[in-house]
């Protein structure tokens, strides 16, 4: 199977096929309803936090500025509700910290519609003023990592950037918000290319999507082909390009590989290759936001697996607590006491989170609830010594040693690990870990590792 | 509202299918047509034979596990391929209490002692089976015919011997059924000792009769195919095993063809084809990244066509592989991956969809563009 994949030009080495489950694909996005109590976690960024600008006890409407920060590397945050602010200080947070968050209880009856906004025209805009009207929606990557998107479009002075890279891969099983937005938002999404590749000075973009979205690549040509009838985009062209799928094939620097055939250096960024990339439904929320003027107050987020009742993708206000979401999508194993995980994010890279207090935030891709028949078969399973059958070797995509790495992180030689074995390129995709027969948390082992050398380091 | 109970643990939070029980199961699985194919060559003698090996590898690991000392379990069927693999090297008639003394040290020395599954450097059948090759020279020595008359209703007399007591001689029996002592000479001891060749068709199917050979090889590379293809075994340790086996075999055909036999028949002839799929590619003892394992797999088939041309003994595998296990850490440590983005960097591949630079026409353009590099800066222009 190996080797037929390679032949027919397989898009990087290694990775590996879990099954998708991929149960809300066909499903439509779908409005969550308001919830009485939102809890706005400052920190939901990579970056600083902003400040609170609101007190409490104070009116808000929906959309308004509540948080905001001078540092560079950080975003504003918006209202989610209409309502009043109730509460400032520590809630649960999705790390099992709690974190300092704006509660706000929205007005019983309220309509929601969003009152503010500086509706503007930015067709004659510059790169600049895209960027300052970026960083004003409070955008940051909604693809997972949660990275300010103004700071991620901004070209370095010695850079220059020709390439805008739209990352439509969603690898991870059971997430299909972003596989939704591209068919449902394709306007928008390709308003949002256009936004950035004016930002970034990008002569092309180039959508990869996995191929199994045939649709989503369908929808996207079309609408491609039907925006340039009257002859191209001022900024350039836009491609849609299926890529094989596998995971990680999301990862920037395999999407890149799969696109132009070029190995990203390790630890560099795509903009050496004078690249930039994005994620679809990041940019298509921009191409909704930005003529609007308004901020980042809701996603898309799918809430699937088998624990939950009406699996979909749904439109969640920034805040939600995840009870409330999983009331509304039927999580009959919550209340029958019978959820055994709550994961946010994708089944391979994401976050296992201990309480339903928590609230959607703005990296949040996806609801998992896994229940206790779910992880049965896991659960019995017994974790031997390594055997060195050599499974992880071949599915890092990375190209690294996993079985090697894993045995010296039971030793405890971090400093080895860091130095001789390249843990710094691990990006914890979790390949290794799915593969392993011995069914030794090596991502967790790596994870540890490399806390442990960041401590030394500092 | 009460809080429902909800665990956190670290992703991922899928597994793949694969587990050490279901690799190990499925090369029982391959190992059990090989077994029958063996026990319909030489009759209840090999049955026995391979019973009462398993049995007592079965019996040192139970002992091993239970007393805590070593890791994993009995269920995890390592020690029964263990206990195959050992009484398929063992010569069909080997004493039984002989094979059981092999089986309980191939756990105990070979896998117990390092510390059980994974942990154990040496490949623990061939542990076992070196060790009655020491402590038994003659026994191991004495094989006999395959495809006996009446060898389903009787056992070869040296099979049912005493423990500690000189077992019966194969030879008188054999002269009894009117077969000559030759006949229970394996092709590389007749070659070895006697300059007979046989014929490598013969030796690949084994199946035309009275030749002192182990189960067929090739029935060995269609099991060994079934797990390979299956991604239960590396496919790339046989391969190199056979491949550098074949070709020192031939380099030295074609240097003396007289002196040396043709390298079909090194192939096909003792254990090389079950060692290279079954005993070379255990798992703990090869090395785990992609290039070790060619390095490896070279290193034995080299190993095992020197020790058969150069040495005393006519069988070379068992040796090679252990050599080449004790090496394997070191080729690991040679061998490490190079990492994605460490290598050569501008090894884009022909096959991208789109070039890496779009403003990039032509290499004529480009070289417009990037001015040539000069050997000697200031060589005067014509």
């Amino acid at each position: 199977m190996k080797l037929l994949s390679y032949f027919r030009g397989e898009a990087f080495q290694r990775g590996v096929h879990p099954p998708s489950c991929k149960l809300t694909a066909e499903r439509k996005i779908r409005r969550l309803p308001f919830p009485p109590r939102v809890t706005v976690p400052l920190s939901q960024h990579i970056g600083k936090a902003p400040r609170p600008i609101v007190r409490v006890g104070q009116e808000v409407v929906r959309g308004q500025p509540i948080a905001r920060s001078d540092e560079w590397l950080s975003v504003p945050h918006h209202a989610p509700l209409s309502g009043v602010v109730e509460f400032i200080g520590l809630r649960p947070g999705m790390r099992g910290t709690w974190i300092e968050s704006i509660v706000i209880a929205g007005h019983p009856g309220a309509t929601q519609e969003d009152l503010w906004g500086m509706p503007r025209d930015l067709s004659q805009a510059t790169g600049a003023d895209i960027l300052q009207a970026i960083w004003d929606t409070g955008m940051v990557g909604l693809g997972g990592a949660a990275f300010p998107t103004h700071a991620k479009l901004t070209v370095p002075k010695q850079a220059k950037v020709h390439t805008l890279v739209v990352n439509g891969c969603e690898c991870e099983p059971y997430l299909t918000c972003d596989h939704r937005v591209m068919v449902e938002q394709a306007a928008d999404l390709i308003a949002g290319i256009r936004y950035a590749m004016r930002a970034t000075g990008a002569v092309r973009a180039i959508i990869g999507v996995e191929d199994n979205k045939p649709d989503a690549v369908a929808t996207l040509r079309q609408s491609i082909a039907r925006a340039t009838a009257g002859g191209g985009f001022a900024e350039g062209e836009i491609h849609v390009e299926a890529v094989p799928t596998k995971y990680p094939q999301g990862a920037e620097r395999m999407l890149i590989m799969a696109l132009f055939g070029a190995e990203m250096p390790a630890g560099g960024l795509p903009i050496s290759l004078g690249m930039v990339v994005s994620n679809v439904g990041t940019l298509a929320a921009l191409g909704a936001l930005l003529p609007a003027g308004q901020g980042l107050t809701e996603r898309v987020v799918t809430v699937t697996g088998p624990g939950v009742a009406r699996p979909g993708d749904y439109r969640v206000v920034l805040g939600t607590p995840l009870k409330f979401v999983l009331d509304y999508a039927g999580a009959p194993a919550v209340d029958a006491m019978d959820a055994r995980q709550v994961i946010l994010g994708g089944p391979m890279m994401g976050q296992a989170i201990a309480s339903l207090d928590v609230p959607i935030a703005k990296g949040v891709s996806g609801v998992l609830v896994f229940r206790h028949e779910d992880m049965a078969e896991r659960e019995g399973r017994q974790t031997y010594p390594c055997i060195k059958c050599g499974e992880c070797v071949e599915s890092c995509p990375m190209g690294l040693n996993p079985s090697t790495l894993g045995m010296l992180a039971a030793k405890r030689q971090y400093e080895e690990m860091g130095e001789r074995y390249f843990l710094g390129d691990c990006f914890e995709c979790g390949c290794c870990t799915y593969v392993c027969p011995s069914n030794i948390p090596l991502v967790q082992q790596f994870r540890v590792a490399k806390q442990i050398l960041r401590e030394k380091a500092a | 509202m009460t809080t429902p109970l909800i665990e956190i643990r670290s992703a991922p939070h899928v597994q793949g299918p694969k587990s050490v029980e279901t690799i190990m199961r499925h090369v029982v699985y391959s190992l059990l047509p090989i077994c029958a194919f063996y026990v319909f060559q030489y009759g209840i003698s090999a049955l026995a034979s391979i019973a009462v090996v398993t049995a007592a590898c079965l019996l040192a690991e139970r002992f091993f596990v239970g007393t805590g000392t070593q890791a994993g379990r009995l269920s995890d069927y390592s020690a029964v391929i263990t206990g195959l693999l050992l009484a398929l090297t063992l010569p069909p008639g080997f004493p039984l209490w002989m094979g059981a003394v092999a089986g309980l040290v191939a756990i105990a020395l070979g896998k117990a002692l390092f510390g059980g599954i994974g942990f154990n450097v040496f490949n623990p059948a061939l542990v076992g089976r070196a060790f009655v090759q020491a402590a038994f020279p003659t026994a191991i020595a004495t094989y006999t015919p395959s495809f006996l008359a009446g060898r389903f209703t009787e056992f070869i007399p040296s099979s049912l011997a005493w423990p500690l007591m000189v077992p019966a001689d194969a030879a008188a029996w054999l002269k009894a059924k009117n077969l000559d002592a030759l006949a229970g000479a394996t092709p590389l001891a007749k070659w070895k000792f006697d300059g007979v060749v046989a014929n490598a068709i013969d030796l690949l199917t084994s199946i035309s009769g009275n030749m002192a050979v182990g189960p067929a090889p090739v029935l060995i590379l269609l099991c060994g195919a079934y797990l390979a293809l299956r991604r239960f075994m590396d496919w790339r340790i046989p391969l190199a095993i056979i491949g550098s086996a074949a070709l020192t075999a031939w380099l030295l055909y074609a240097f003396d063809a007289l002196r040396y036999p043709n390298p079909f028949f090194m192939l096909f002839s003792g254990g090389l084809i079950l060692g290279a799929v079954y005993m070379a590619t255990d798992m703990a003892t090869s090395p785990v990244t992609p290039k070790g394992m060619w390095v490896y797999g070279a290193l034995i088939g080299l190993l095992t066509v020197v020790i058969r041309y150069y040495s005393g003994l006519p069988e070379g595998v068992m040796y090679a592989i252990l050599i080449a296990n004790a090496a394997s850490p070191l080729i690991e440590k040679v061998t490490q991956p190079v990492p994605f983005g460490r290598g050569v960097l501008d090894r884009a591949r022909k096959r991208a969809t789109y070039p890496l630079n779009p403003g990039y026409i032509s290499r004529e353009e480009a070289s417009a563009v990037t001015p040539k590099k000069r050997f000697l800066p200031n060589k005067p222009k014509k």
